[in-house]
C-alpha cells in the first residue's frame, strides 16, 4: 500500500488552481485543456496526474499552474498556453519563461511560487494543503497527514486530554472575537444535557474576506476532522456546517467530503472502532450577514429568521435547540488537526504571547499582490503590505487598512509597524474580524470608506433591537450628509455620541461594532472630516457633490488614456495634445484620476 | 391572498420539490433555497404549500422569505446583472457600474424591467477581490470591468434599447 502511494507521489502532476479568483479568470477551462489535450497524446511515457486544486491564494496571477515534481508555476495561463506548456514542459522539460512570475524588484523570473515574496514570507497552517491537494479526493489529504490526528487522538488521549491540549495552545477564535477555543470546549463538555450539538460556522459575511471559503473549497476535510476530534472531546453526536448560499462550490467540496468521510469511517456510527457515533449535515445560509453572530446563525439553523438573542446563558450551555453546542468558526476548525498531531507545545511557539499561532488575510484593494495569506501572529503591517503583498498598487501613496469587515476600523500610515495579533488590532480601535484586509491609497476617501460600511450595515442589522436598527441609520444619514457637503461641526459629536450609545446598548455584536468605522475615521482621519465639513472639499476626489476634476495642462501628453475610459465622453483633446473635461457632462465617477498615468488628472 | 394564476402550472413541481423534506420547521430554509434556486423567486403559490406541508403559520413563513436576502418574491428578469459591490469592489469604483447599468438598462438596484428582460443587482461579496471590481451576469464573471465597457457587455445579452443606451 505505502509503495503505491509513493510512486503516486513520484508522478508528475499538473495542478491546476480552481479557486474562486482563478476560476474567474477562466482555470477551469484551462484544467479542461489539460486533460482533452493530455488524453489525445502517445508519445509521453507516464501520462501526469491532473488536479484541480483548491485557492493558492494568489489570485492576481491567476489562473495558476503548478508542475511537479519540478516544482515550477505558470501565472495566467490561458488554453491557449495549454499545447505548449504540454509541448515544452512536460515532454522537453523546459521551462517557458514567459508564462513565469516576474519579480517587478529585481525583474528576475521566478521558476517556482515558493521562491516568491508572496509566498516565502508565509507560515502555513491553516492552508497548509490548500493548492497542494485535491480537494473532491479524500486520499490527497490522508497522503498529507490527514486524519492521522483523529487516530492519534482515540489511541493516546481522553476527552479531557484533548481539551486540554487545546486549552494549553493557546488558540483563540478565528471567526472574529477570539475566544480561548479551549475554554469553550471545556465549558460544553461540563455542560449538562444531551444531545450536544457541534457547529462550523462558515456564513462568511464580511465584504472582502474569503479565507474561510478558500478553506472550505481548497480543503474540506480538515473542517471535518476538526469537528470529529470536537465531538470525540465534548461528546456529541451531531454536526453542522452553515455555508453561505453564494458558496457553491464550498458546498459541493463539503458534501463530497462528508460522504467519502463517512466511506472511510471517520463519520457515522462507531467511528474507527471507538464508540464515538457523530455525522455532519450541511445547512445553506441565507444571505444575511448578522447570521455570521451565532445567536442568529443558530436561530437560522432551526428555520426561523436569523435573529440573535441575548446570551446571558452562553450556547455551550444553551445552544441549538436549547442544548449544549460548541460553535467555531471554520479557519479554527482547521487548526485543531495540526495542533492535536503536533503537539500544542510547537503551536504556542509561533505568533504572540496573547495570540499563538498564525492568522489567515484576505490582502485586498489597492494592493500589488492581491489574496489570501497566513501569517504568525504577531507579524507587522509593514511585512503584510510591503513584502508580501509588495506594496501599494502604482506605487501610490498608503493611507488607510481596513481590518475586521464592518465591526473594524481603518488604521492609519502612523501605525504600519503595529504587530498584528487580536489585542493589538483592538488597542487600535479596529479588530481582528475574520481576517479581511483591505489596503487603502491616497485616492480613497475615508468619510466615503465609513458611510460605505454603515450603508452595508443599514441593510443587514436584523432591526430587532432599537439602539442598533435606529443608530446605524442615524450615523448613515450624517455621513451622508457630510460626504454631500452639508455636513457640520456639531455632526461629528453627534456621531460619537450616537455610537457610544450603540457600543453601550446594542444586543448583540453586529450592533456593539457598527460604529467601529466611524470611529477610527474620526479618530485617524478627522482632517478629512473636516475638509468636507468646513472647505467643502473631497481631498481624495471620491466624494461627487464636492469633486470638480481638471487635467493639468504641463503634465498631460495626450495619450488618450483618460478619453477611451470616460463613461460619459466628457474629456475631449487632440492626440498629444492636452486634453480637456468639460465640467457640464462630467459624471464625476473619477475614473480618469485613477487611470492617468501622469498624475495630470487633479482634483480642485 | 392573491396568487398569479400562471403560477399553477408549477403546483405539481412545487409540491414534489417541497415534499421531498420532512415536515420540520427545520428544513424551511433548504426547501426555500430549493425552489429559489429552480424557479430564480418564490412564488407565492410555493409558499403556501410550504406553510401547510410544515404546519407553520403562512406569516412565519412570509417572515423568512422577507427575511434573507437570498430569496426573492417577484421574478428576476432574464439576465441578471450582479455587481459586487463589496469593499475592495468598492474602492476600486463599483459604484460607477451601478450607475452606468442604472443609466443604460432603466433600472435601479433591486429592480426588474417591466418587461422582464432585466434585473440589476448588488451583491455584498462575491471573493474575487483580485478582479475588482466584479460584476456577473448569468453567472458568467466580469472581472475588472471599467465603467466604458458597461455597454459592450449589456450588448452581449441582447440590450441597447432600454433607457438612454438607446438613444
Amino acid at each position: 500500500m505505502d509503495k503505491q502511494v509513493n510512486n503516486e507521489i513520484m508522478k508528475q502532476k499538473i495542478m491546476v488552481c480552481c479557486g474562486t479568483g482563478c476560476t474567474a479568470n477562466g482555470g477551469r477551462d484551462v484544467y479542461k485543456a489539460f486533460l482533452e489535450q493530455l488524453s489525445s497524446i502517445s508519445n509521453i511515457e507516464v501520462l501526469p496526474m491532473v488536479k484541480q486544486t483548491g485557492c493558492n491564494g494568489w489570485c492576481e496571477k491567476g489562473p495558476l499552474v503548478k508542475i511537479m515534481p519540478e516544482d515550477i508555476t505558470y501565472c495566467g495561463v490561458k488554453v491557449a498556453d495549454v499545447g505548449e506548456i504540454i509541448d515544452k514542459t512536460l515532454l522537453q522539460k523546459q521551462v517557458i519563461k514567459r508564462l513565469l512570475y516576474r519579480d517587478p524588484a529585481t525583474k528576475k523570473h521566478i521558476t517556482s511560487h515558493h521562491q516568491t515574496n508572496f509566498y516565502r514570507k508565509q507560515h502555513k497552517i491553516a492552508l497548509r494543503n490548500i493548492g497542494e491537494i485535491d480537494p473532491g479526493n479524500i486520499q490527497d489529504y490522508i497522503d498529507r497527514g490527514g486524519y492521522q490526528a483523529l487516530q492519534k487522538a482515540f489511541s493516546s488521549l481522553t476527552p479531557q486530554q484533548l481539551i486540554d491540549e487545546i486549552i494549553s495552545s493557546g488558540l483563540r477564535g478565528r471567526g472574529g472575537g477570539g475566544f480561548p477555543t479551549g475554554r469553550k470546549w471545556q465549558a460544553c463538555k461540563d455542560a449538562q444535557g444531551s444531545p450536544k450539538y457541534i457547529i462550523c460556522n462558515g456564513d462568511e459575511g464580511d465584504p472582502g474576506a474569503f479565507m474561510d471559503r478558500s478553506i472550505m473549497e481548497g480543503d474540506p476535510h480538515t473542517v471535518i476532522e476538526g469537528m470529529i476530534l470536537c465531538a470525540y472531546a465534548v461528546g456529541a453526536s451531531h454536526g453542522f456546517v452553515y455555508v453561505r448560499d453564494e458558496y457553491d462550490l464550498a458546498v459541493a467540496y463539503l458534501k463530497k467530503a462528508i460522504q467519502d468521510a463517512r466511506i472511510h469511517g471517520y463519520l457515522g456510527k462507531g467511528i474507527l472502532g471507538s464508540n464515538l457515533n457523530f455525522d455532519i449535515e450541511i445547512v445553506r445560509g441565507g444571505g444575511a450577514f448578522v447570521c455570521g453572530e451565532e445567536t442568529a446563525l443558530m436561530a437560522s439553523i432551526e428555520g426561523r429568521p436569523g435573529e440573535p438573542y441575548d446570551k446571558y446563558v452562553f450556547p455551550t450551555e444553551k445552544g441549538l435547540w436549547g442544548q449544549p453546542t460548541i460553535i467555531n468558526n471554520v479557519e479554527s476548525w482547521a487548526n485543531i488537526p495540526v495542533i492535536i498531531l503536533k503537539g500544542a507545545q510547537e503551536f504556542k511557539k509561533i505568533g504572540t504571547a496573547g495570540s499563538s499561532g498564525t492568522k489567515v488575510f484576505s490582502l485586498v484593494g489597492k494592493v500589488v499582490n492581491t489574496g489570501l495569506v497566513e501569517v504568525p501572529m504577531g507579524t507587522s503591517l509593514r511585512e503584510i503590505i510591503y513584502e508580501i503583498g509588495g506594496g501599494v498598487l502604482r506605487n501610490r501613496s498608503f493611507k488607510a487598512v481596513q481590518t475586521g469587515g464592518p465591526s473594524g476600523g481603518c488604521i492609519p500610515a502612523s501605525l504600519l509597524d503595529l504587530k498584528v495579533d487580536f489585542d493589538t488590532l483592538t488597542q487600535a480601535g479596529s479588530m481582528m474580524g475574520s481576517g479581511g484586509m483591505i489596503v487603502m491609497d491616497d485616492h480613497t476617501c475615508m468619510v466615503e470608506v465609513a458611510r460605505y460600511y454603515l450603508n452595508f450595515l443599514a441593510g443587514e442589522s436584523c432591526g430587532k433591537c432599537t439602539p442598533c436598527r435606529e443608530g446605524i441609520r442615524a450615523l448613515l444619514e450624517i455621513l451622508t450628509r457630510i460626504c454631500d457637503g452639508e455636513g457640520q461641526m456639531k455632526d461629528l459629536d453627534l456621531l460619537e455620541e450616537i455610537s457610544s450609545t450603540m457600543q453601550e446598548a446594542s444586543l448583540c455584536a453586529l450592533g456593539r461594532t457598527a460604529a467601529n468605522p466611524v470611529l477610527s475615521t474620526i479618530r485617524y482621519f478627522r482632517d478629512e472630516y473636516l475638509a468636507h465639513i468646513k472647505e467643502q472639499r473631497c481631498p481624495a476626489g471620491v466624494c461627487r457633490k464636492l469633486t470638480t476634476f481638471y487635467i493639468e495642462p504641463e503634465k498631460c501628453n495626450g495619450c488618450g488614456l483618460c478619453t477611451r475610459n470616460c463613461p460619459a465622453n466628457a474629456i475631449v483633446g487632440e492626440k498629444k495634445q492636452f486634453h480637456v473635461i468639460d465640467n457640464e457632462s462630467c459624471i464625476r465617477c473619477g475614473e480618469c484620476y485613477r487611470q492617468c498615468r501622469f498624475d495630470a488628472v487633479q482634483v480642485m | 391572498m392573491y396568487i398569479d394564476p400562471r403560477e399553477y402550472e408549477y403546483h405539481s413541481e412545487y409540491e414534489r420539490m417541497i415534499k421531498a423534506y420532512p415536515p420540520e420547521q427545520r428544513y424551511l430554509l433548504a426547501i426555500m433555497q430549493d425552489i429559489q434556486k429552480e424557479f430564480h423567486y418564490l412564488p407565492r403559490l410555493a409558499l403556501k404549500i410550504i406553510s401547510q406541508h410544515i404546519g407553520v403559520p403562512f406569516s412565519k413563513v412570509y417572515a423568512i422569505a422577507s427575511f434573507y436576502k437570498a430569496f426573492s418574491l417577484v421574478p428576476k428578469g432574464r439576465v441578471v446583472f450582479r455587481v459586487c459591490d463589496g469593499t475592495a469592489c468598492h474602492i476600486k469604483n463599483s459604484e460607477t457600474l451601478i450607475d452606468q447599468l442604472h443609466k443604460q438598462l432603466g433600472i435601479g438596484p433591486g429592480e426588474t424591467s417591466a418587461d422582464g428582460e432585466y434585473s440589476l443587482e448588488t451583491v455584498n461579496c462575491l471573493g474575487a477581490c483580485a478582479l475588482a471590481p466584479v460584476m456577473v451576469v448569468n453567472g458568467k464573471v466580469y472581472g475588472k470591468v471599467g465603467p466604458s465597457s458597461i455597454e459592450k457587455i449589456i450588448k452581449e445579452y441582447g440590450g441597447c434599447c432600454h433607457g438612454q443606451a438607446g438613444k
